[in-house]
């Protein structure tokens, strides 16, 4: 089910939440509204769920004009970066329970349930309460309890925020595949770019309550629309008022003349490249991101002063 | 523990038989059975009252919503012999709203929902702020109406607080005197309740009686207050990981 945003705009007291906001999501698509805290996503996700109304624009779900929908009637799953699980209920429960509220037969509320219980890989855990959860777990219960009343759209707020790295990494992967197994169209909600580009097709980047870009994870990272963007998606130098990527920097042991110069100072080695820091004469800091056969090419070591040469740069007109 | 034991040492001070005459006596009878269902009756209404009342103090805005939450207290501030007096002038023979009902049952239930109110609305309302409020959004984003929401998500998670203020009530309601002292008008059989009754046997050199009325109704507070206790511990099952 395609959802398409048009110009909505919530203020809450003073603050302005969201401006003139517009993204088109295509039906079966997997979406990262992505941007730094306060940048709006979280009230835009709210907004598509009704779980807020907005100010001004409209919500339109599978064509249809939504904006006056209750959140009851719009068939959205949601969930919650803090699970918001039934914590006086047993996993089962948790899950059946939007079942139960649309009155389903018994019998096909009990398929359902073990049905999802096996997709989220809970079969174990289904007469255990959420307190006897760890948090992976419990997000995947919060994710098995929204989709059981088939929605239309599954609606994600930060759902890997609460949880630690490993986890966090575990249950990406697995929304992805999810995402590949069920197909209905998702949005979620980040502040991790790496999060983003790692699970997202479309990624729509937010800042003070304006989107900034919509695009996939290449387009963002090789055509950023705007300085924010080149910031916030991948890491980035700024030459000047020119900005370039670090892995589109080289470097040159004997700078020609008149070329800019640079101080090493530490060289890190991961796998496959090499992350060298640099201090320009003015003091201002530079990464450059290398292939170990160049770093072994150059010679390179700390406190050697190198000439620095952009291989592409781009300038974004101020705003 | 001191006091108990002293309590049930002086009710059988004048033996087995005499604390059963004393316990059995009509007038005992009329005034426990009086005093133990007034408090239940009370502690029931103030259940859903003291509910009711803690749930606009945190979820509605008003003005002069702090004055009233203040005023809430008033009970737990107030000599009960004041309170007692206020309904009386309130609520008496010369009511300035014309509503006499001093020396009657009612007048007994209404200076207890006075007094007891408090219990129930400050143990609520610390459970109904502290309540996830994500967890009433997931409610209803998976379908579920206001109704519904408040009786399968919100009324399972406040039910301890309101079990609790319940208990808190009944046990002040049975033991109250003072408010009750001057507008039951104390009447045996109708309106006398068994504190005082109690305070009755010791002014007529009756300690031992005395002492075996407030066994019975320190027996029935225990068992109220563990009954409620065990019904707790049954709804707060899932937080026990």
């Amino acid at each position: 089910m395609s959802i398409h945003v048009r110009n909505v705009s919530k203020s809450f007291g003073d603050f302005s939440a969201l401006e003139g906001v517009s993204v088109d999501v295509a039906g079966g698509s997997l979406t990262a509204l992505l941007g730094p805290s306060g940048s709006g996503k979280s009230t835009l996700l709210r907004i598509i769920a009704g779980l807020e109304t907005p100010d001004l624009g409209e919500i339109i779900i599978a064509g249809e004009d939504a904006t006056g929908v209750r959140v009851q009637d719009r068939n959205v799953g949601f969930v919650f970066q803090h699970y918001a699980a039934f914590k006086h209920m047993t996993v089962r429960d948790n899950i059946a329970f939007g079942l139960k509220v649309r009155k389903r037969p018994k019998a096909e509320i009990r398929e359902k349930v073990d049905e999802l219980l096996k997709l989220v890989q809970l079969e174990a855990f289904g007469h255990r309460y959420p307190a006897q959860l760890s948090g992976g777990q419990r997000q995947r219960m919060a994710l098995a309890r929204a989709l059981a009343p088939n929605p239309e759209v599954l609606l994600l707020d930060e759902p890997f925020g609460a949880l630690d790295a490993r986890v966090r990494a575990e249950l990406r992967d697995w929304l992805r595949r999810l995402h590949e197994e069920v197909h209905v169209t998702t949005i979620f909600v980040t502040h991790d770019q790496a999060e983003a580009m790692d699970v997202a097709s479309q990624i729509v980047v937010m800042n003070h309550g304006r989107v900034e870009q919509i695009g996939d994870p290449t387009q963002l990272y090789d055509e950023p629309a705007s300085e924010f963007v080149m910031q916030f998606v991948g890491e980035a130098n700024r030459l000047g008022d020119r900005w370039v990527r670090p892995h589109e920097l080289d470097l040159s042991p004997d700078p020609a003349p008149g070329a800019l110069e640079a101080q090493i100072e530490r060289v890190t080695r991961y796998g496959f490249d090499a992350r060298i820091e640099l201090v320009t004469a003015d003091g201002s800091e530079l990464l450059v991101q290398v292939t170990r056969d160049r770093l072994e090419e150059l010679e390179l070591v700390a406190g050697q002063i190198v000439g620095v040469v952009a291989l592409n740069e781009r300038t974004f007109a101020g705003r | 523990m001191l006091p108990i034991a002293a309590l049930v040492w002086a009710s059988r001070s004048d033996g087995t038989q005499a604390f059963w005459g004393s316990v059995t006596s009509p007038q005992a009878v009329a005034a426990l059975k009086l005093t133990v269902g007034a408090a239940f009756i009370v502690a029931v209404l103030n259940a859903v009252l003291g509910t009711i009342t803690a749930w606009v103090l945190v979820r509605d805005d008003f003005r002069g919503k702090s004055v009233i939450n203040s005023i809430i207290d008033l009970p737990f501030a107030l000599p009960t012999i004041v309170a007692g007096l206020t309904l009386l002038a309130l609520y008496g023979p010369k009511s300035p709203i014309g509503i006499d009902i001093a020396f009657t049952r009612t007048a007994i239930l209404a200076a207890l929902m006075f007094v007891t109110l408090p219990f129930v609305v400050r143990t609520v309302q610390p459970v109904l702020t502290e309540i996830d409020k994500e967890m009433e959004e997931a409610a209803k984003s998976l379908g579920a109406s206001e109704l519904t929401t408040f009786r399968r998500v919100i009324f399972p998670n406040i039910l301890p607080g309101i079990l609790s203020g319940f208990a808190l009530a009944f046990a002040k309601a049975v033991g109250e005197i003072g408010s009750l002292v001057i507008i039951s008008g104390n009447l045996p059989y109708k309106t006398e309740v068994s504190s005082v009754f109690i305070l009755g046997q010791i002014e007529s050199g009756n300690p031992a009686g005395a002492a075996a009325v407030a066994v019975v109704l320190l027996v029935i507070s225990f068992a109220i207050l563990l009954g409620v206790g065990a019904i707790r511990h049954f709804t707060t099952r899932h937080d026990r990981a």
